[in-house]
């Protein structure tokens, strides 16, 4: 017997359910019982239920895509800060070959790379890898960070929600897994694409989202526009006068 | 430790606020939501709550009878504290003050002290042997940027709310009435503004973010006169007399707005 509805939001040690039904993610058994071990909403999948956490922290997995920063350079490699409790390692090797050249001229202190997560060690010593498509260092652009767990609903389905914030403000925009979201175009799209990735995390958990969020962005490019058209009158205006 | 901050968000807010913009939509001399509370623990004789944004300082006064320091045996004792609660921030640890909590505490007390702000000489009940002392005891439990703003408000703040037993001298003894309270003799009040500059402008109550990539910091402490009371330059690279003249200028037009989350007396 099921004791709680898809999305509710439950607390832990809640029970969610009687009788024989598997616990997913962010659940536990007590005997015939499932009870929530964290604060979030129900996902209920046929017999198999489980907890989405409504805050968390990323923790490294082996294949996922990441933004860190550099923290340190030391002899052969760079600490990496990947928002996550642990830190990760990019060894040298790994972006000059058998080379040797000055670390700090390929990457120093407070860069911004986008990389693989290659391996997660059991005492998870995470080792980065900047092979594949569009892995490296970013130039320009802010950062962004929303909490990892609402990183698949700004993606959407299919990169659904994702492709309409980028055809609609022209702008370029990487989401790493562990939550860090990378924009560039022009200074006040960035800004505008901010606003945005906020509210979806902020309402992450309704339905209908992604209609709302493409009538923000046309109410948020209206104004703009409209304001861009309305100083460009002034200007005619006022050549008009001299 | 200081967190290293990354280059793309040291570019992308400065160019920001040379166009006269900051990430939050502020104006570059527009403070950040403030809220002040008084009387917020009933132990102490006076307290405060006061929220710039996200950041938030509990202050409380506690006064006590002692004795004064030998070379000032005609006037009170005050005292300025403030603690880095590790829950404020990552980067605040548990321990012996650090930099960072010295400044505050000394830079608040500095407000106070040269404003001349309490009735120090009125606190005096037998000369060279017992004096009122008062405590100002400072937690940051939220840590956004600009505690200087927030300290000195919420310590004035505090400061007016506080009252004191009525004591008196019988026979070389000191006699406390907890019945009578009376409020601290205060003859005026103090506010203080920070101003951070970041690239070629000055921006006033800079956040968390603006102080990670501020060049220098200045904060200016002024009483409800418009006198200035206590100055304090923070951060690595230098001012120009005309930024300090601005400043100046900046911090006299805000400091009258702080002074009116202050209650009336």
């Amino acid at each position: 017997m099921i004791l709680v509805e898809d999305k509710d939001i439950v607390v832990p040690g809640e029970v969610l359910a009687e009788g024989e039904y598997y616990a997913g993610r962010g659940t536990f058994k007590d005997d015939s019982k499932v009870c929530s071990a964290l604060v979030g909403l129900v996902a209920i999948r046929d017999d198999k239920i489980s907890v989405l956490p409504l805050q968390s922290k990323y923790i490294p997995k082996r294949g996922d895509v990441v933004i860190g920063k550099i923290t340190e350079v030391r002899f052969s490699m760079w600490n990496v800060d990947i928002n996550s409790p642990y830190s990760g390692i990019l060894p040298a090797s790994d972006v000059f070959g058998r080379e040797k050249r000055d670390m700090n001229k390929a990457f120093a202190v407070g860069d911004i790379l986008f990389m693989r997560v290659v391996d997660v060690d059991e005492v998870k010593k995470v080792k980065l890898g900047l092979k594949g498509r569009g892995l490296g260092k970013f130039r320009g652009g802010i950062l962004v960070e929303i909490t990892p767990t609402k990183v698949p609903r700004l993606i959407g389905k299919k990169g659904s929600m994702i492709n309409m914030i980028k055809d609609h403000t022209k702008c370029e925009v990487v989401v790493g897994q562990n939550g860090l979201v990378w924009v560039k175009g022009k200074p006040e799209m960035e800004r505008v694409v901010e606003k945005v990735i906020k509210t979806i995390e902020a309402e992450a958990h309704t339905s209908g989202l992604t209609d709302r969020v493409r009538e923000m962005l046309n109410q948020l490019l209206g104004i703009e526009e409209a304001e861009a058209e309305k100083e460009e009158e002034e200007d005619f205006k006022e050549e008009l006068i001299q | 430790m200081q967190p290293v901050v990354p280059e793309i968000t040291r570019t992308s807010v400065t160019n920001l606020i040379n166009k006269g913009e900051r990430t939050d939509g502020r104006a570059l001399d527009q403070y950040r939501e403030i809220s002040l509370e008084t009387g917020v623990i009933k132990k102490a004789e006076g307290s405060a709550r006061v929220k710039i944004g996200n950041t938030q300082i509990m202050i409380g006064i506690k006064p006590q009878i002692g004795e004064p320091f030998p070379d000032t045996p005609n006037v009170g004792v005050f005292m300025t504290n403030s603690e880095l609660l590790p829950m404020a921030a990552p980067n605040f640890e548990p321990g012996p003050p650090d930099e960072r909590s010295v400044e505050l505490s000394r830079v608040t007390d500095r407000g106070i002290r040269e404003g001349k702000i309490i009735d120090l000489e009125n606190m005096v009940l037998i000369p060279g042997k017992k004096v009122w002392m008062i405590f100002i005891d400072m937690h940051v439990v939220d840590y956004d940027g600009n505690l200087m703003d927030a300290a000195a408000l919420g310590a004035m703040a505090a400061l007016m709310d506080t009252k004191i037993p009525t004591a008196t001298v019988q026979d070389d003894e000191v006699v406390i009435d907890y019945e009578n309270m009376q409020p601290l003799p205060l003859k005026d009040k103090t506010v203080m503004c920070t101003m951070a500059k970041i690239g070629k402008e000055l921006v006033s109550d800079p956040s968390l973010e603006e102080e990670s990539i501020m060049g220098a910091r200045i904060s200016i402490g002024i009483r409800s006169d418009g006198t200035i009371c206590s100055m304090q330059k923070g951060g690595e690279r230098p001012f120009e007399k005309e930024e300090i003249l601005k400043a100046i200028d900046m911090a006299q037009e805000k400091t009258k707005e702080l002074f009116k989350y202050l209650p009336e007396s």
